[in-house]
């Protein structure tokens, strides 16, 4: 029996263009700041997250109707839309900011987030997101996501089964010292932890037709929703200098440093 | 300033990391009021030691069979009533795996921002706004925010490491009971399962042996790692090169995006010292590298550097920390 419509699932990804996980990162003297004319790519987590996505349709077939990704960022950010696209996701939406604007605070994020599902023809019953980005590290968004939709959430998810059926999502998480596993009914928000899924490289082919895959733009103000951060930065410093580099000759002498250290066998 | 600190506990035990959490939400100078939930057994457990908590002024508890497991969905809406109308100027918490599910929730439910693992704090009474530092892209910058008196109701958690446990008071909080409130819950727990190893969990632990490349294999990771590890009760660590070539399990990571960790001692076998590792492990407060390159950059942050082949170092090492 073919699936009847109404059982069809909408999945949306949002991401963000972050700096890249493996640039060193200089901190502006004017304090305002850090030097972001380096390299960026798709937060780590959301790269999990549209990973996650396209596994599950991989494994639930034309049960996954759409994987929509979503981004919030100045022009460039819609590089990071193409390469959701070319992993797999079917099409975009950008929320696009000024080049000069500041970055959203999670909660003007999980406002516009909310107000593009709402904008959806059909309704979302998935979203998937990183659990934090790299660059804030706020880890915030996806929980004031689903409490501003009053939908079930699960953070840190390592394991999502999906029964379209039923509409439930069984989610194992990482809590502290151990898993739990949770039983959620669909809307669901899951954020995404490291041990989810390995991300793919996309193919030259996707990366091609990528190109072609549609993205939908809008201003915050499309969506009703002020993005001026509310927390004011004062400034941005480089953490204490570690004074490192003190070499010892020989085990004799490491074993002494931890000794002196207070620091021995239990 | 009144701050409601909400309160975790483990069998009958407050967290320490919430203990951090009171000890901060203190330092804004005003009253502090606990909050703790559970089933009416673990609420009865906890109180009594709950109470004599330094610091703690009033303590509110509502128990229902519905707290029993920390689940967000349901433990928001007593939160939010908490808040509706109330003294409360602050929400405080750990930056724990459930308050960090808990608050973002509810602070969007009430239309706050919230400030995230803040290392300090300073509270300006005369102008109600309150400065916090927090660290950023992996601790490699700190930020300097304000929550202005325009955000009525300030949400923040807590780096535990930055912050000293609260300890026992001479006096006693008073008790205050409030009734749950029962939801119709969309997620329910279905089971968890704690890690039953004899070693201590990575991110809390005061001690922390970590492997690289350098080890070659899942057996020789092990084998290499295991038995200094048990010699200093220490809980073992990976970097992501050493994740990534499978010879040691994701959860190992220690990094920009693995567990982030200030362990008393940190000790870096064969890690080389990529950027996204020194991010995750250099507030670290004893930092001992062995590795073969002596152009490692590990050897730039390490407090103690050996230049030596890991493998004829660590069994030295070993038998030399034991004949102490």
């Amino acid at each position: 029996m073919r699936p009847t419509s109404a059982r069809l699932l909408n999945v949306l990804v949002p991401v963000k263009r972050c700096v890249d996980y493996a640039v060193k990162i200089r901190v502006n003297p004017d304090q305002k700041g850090i030097d972001l004319s380096v390299k960026h790519s798709m937060n780590p987590f959301d790269e999990i997250a549209v990973e996650e996505a396209v596994r599950l349709r991989g494994k639930l077939k034309d049960a996954v109707k759409s994987i929509k990704v979503l981004t919030v960022g100045p022009p460039k950010a819609a590089e990071t839309l193409r390469t959701a696209l070319a992993m797999g996701a079917d099409s975009g939406i950008h929320v696009e900011l000024p080049e000069t604007a500041p970055s959203p605070e999670p909660l003007s994020i999980a406002k516009l987030i909310k107000a593009s599902i709402e904008k959806q023809k059909e309704p979302i019953d998935l979203v998937i997101m990183g659990k934090q980005a790299i660059d804030d590290d706020a880890g915030q968004t996806g929980q004031m996501l689903a409490g501003l939709l009053g939908w079930s959430q699960a953070t840190f998810a390592s394991k999502v089964e999906v029964d379209e059926t039923n509409k439930v999502a069984l989610v194992t998480r990482e809590i502290d010292g151990g898993l739990q596993e949770v039983r959620c009914k669909l809307p669901l928000v899951v954020t995404t932890d490291l041990r989810l899924n390995e991300p793919r490289y996309a193919s030259l082919p996707n990366i091609m037709k990528a190109k072609k895959k549609p993205i939908e733009k809008f201003q915050p103000s499309d969506l009703g929703v002020d993005v001026t951060p509310i927390l004011e930065t004062i400034k941005i410093t480089e953490p204490p200098k570690r004074i490192g580099g003190t070499k010892v000759e020989s085990v004799d002498e490491l074993v002494a440093k931890l000794k002196a250290a207070g620091i021995t066998a239990v | 300033p009144h701050a409601l600190v909400f309160l975790e506990h483990n069998q009958g035990v407050i967290d320490p990391g919430s203990l951090s959490a009171l000890t901060a939400a203190t330092q804004l100078g005003g009253k502090a009021t606990g909050l703790i939930v559970g089933d009416s057994e673990q609420v009865n457990s906890v109180l009594e030691k709950a109470k004599r908590i330094d610091g703690l002024s009033l303590l509110i508890h509502a128990a229902s069979p519905q707290y029993k497991h920390t689940i967000p969905e349901t433990v928001s809406p007593l939160l939010e009533s908490l808040l509706k109308d109330s003294p409360f100027t602050h929400v405080v918490s750990a930056h724990s795996a459930f308050a960090k599910s808990l608050l973002p929730r509810v602070a969007a439910r009430v239309d706050s921002p919230l400030v995230s693992d803040v290392t300090s704090l300073e509270h300006d009474a005369s102008s109600n706004s309150t400065t916090f530092t927090r660290p950023i892209y992996a601790g490699n910058a700190i930020a300097t925010v304000k929550a202005p008196s325009s955000v009525n109701v300030k949400f923040f958690t807590v780096r535990t490491t930055a912050f000293k446990a609260a300890g026992e008071g001479s006096s006693e909080a008073e008790l205050s009971q409030v009734d749950p409130i029962e939801v119709d819950s969309p997620t329910e727990h279905v089971k968890t399962e704690l890690a039953k190893s004899d070693r201590p969990d990575l991110a809390s632990a005061s001690r922390v042996i970590s492997g690289g490349r350098a080890l070659k294999n899942a057996e020789i990771f092990q084998k290499t790692l295991d038995p200094l590890a048990d010699l200093l009760g220490a809980a073992v660590g990976a970097s992501r090169a050493a994740v990534d070539a499978g010879y040691a399990d994701n959860s190992l990571q220690v990094g920009q995006t693995g567990k982030v960790v200030a362990p008393e001692l940190y000790m870096a076998l064969g890690i080389s010292g990529a950027i996204q590792h020194l991010a995750g492990m250099k507030d670290s407060k004893l930092i001992v590298a062995v590795n073969k390159d002596p152009e490692a950059p590990i050897f730039q942050v390490a407090d103690v550097g050996l230049v030596a082949d890991l493998f004829e170092a660590v069994p030295e090492i070993i038998e030399k920390m034991k004949k102490q």
